[in-house]
């Protein structure tokens, strides 16, 4: 099981800036909804931009089942 | 791996609009392939789907071609345009239908 938590930190130090909400939209800790703004997206498109995420997650996503994700730039 | 990863290619080079997703339109076997169909149908183009449950190794090798770790994922004109968060996004800007169709017009 996956913590919002966990999530968070892993996108805060891979993004550094970036500004995280993470919702357990369940509570099983499996279905997330996150969002992201970070400066590190400047310039990005949208695939760059949630490639970087899903990045930052690595071994996280295998566990997740569901992750709706919403980037933006700060 | 790599027949596969051909065989995608073969597949993303010969339709214009392709989406590699969980079930058939018909009957999407996850919410996000279901919602990333109903885009489609919307925008009212012709697409080819790819069931990537009835082809388990077809599943992996789309992820490792596109560098994305998650199912659906749309190709136009044989370049990886998103998931579904990036098609629902696109559309509600107004920016995915432009795309698609100025695909599917050209020769």
């Amino acid at each position: 099981m996956v913590s919002p938590d966990d999530i968070r930190r892993r996108i805060e130090t891979a993004l550094p800036g970036a500004r995280v909400e993470v919702a357990d939209t369940t509570g099983a800790g499996d279905h997330f909804e996150v969002q992201v703004a970070a400066p590190g997206f400047a310039g990005k498109g949208l695939v760059e931009q949630h490639q970087l995420v899903y990045g930052a997650l690595g071994t996280l996503m295998q566990e997740i089942h569901a992750l709706s994700l919403r980037t933006s730039v700060s | 791996m790599a027949d596969v990863l051909d065989e995608i290619q073969r597949e993303i080079r010969e339709n214009k609009v392709v989406l590699y997703m969980k079930g058939t339109p018909s009957f999407p076997m996850c919410g996000f392939s279901a919602a990333t169909v109903k885009v489609l149908r919307e925008i009212g183009v012709p697409f080819k789907a790819v069931d990537v449950l009835a082809e388990p190794e077809k599943r992996e090798a789309i992820k490792v071609h596109s560098s994305w770790p998650t199912i659906p994922q749309l190709y136009v004109s044989g370049k990886f345009v998103g998931g579904c968060d990036i098609v629902r996004e696109m559309h509600g800007r107004g920016e995915l239908a432009p795309l698609i169709r100025a695909a599917v017009e050209a020769a």
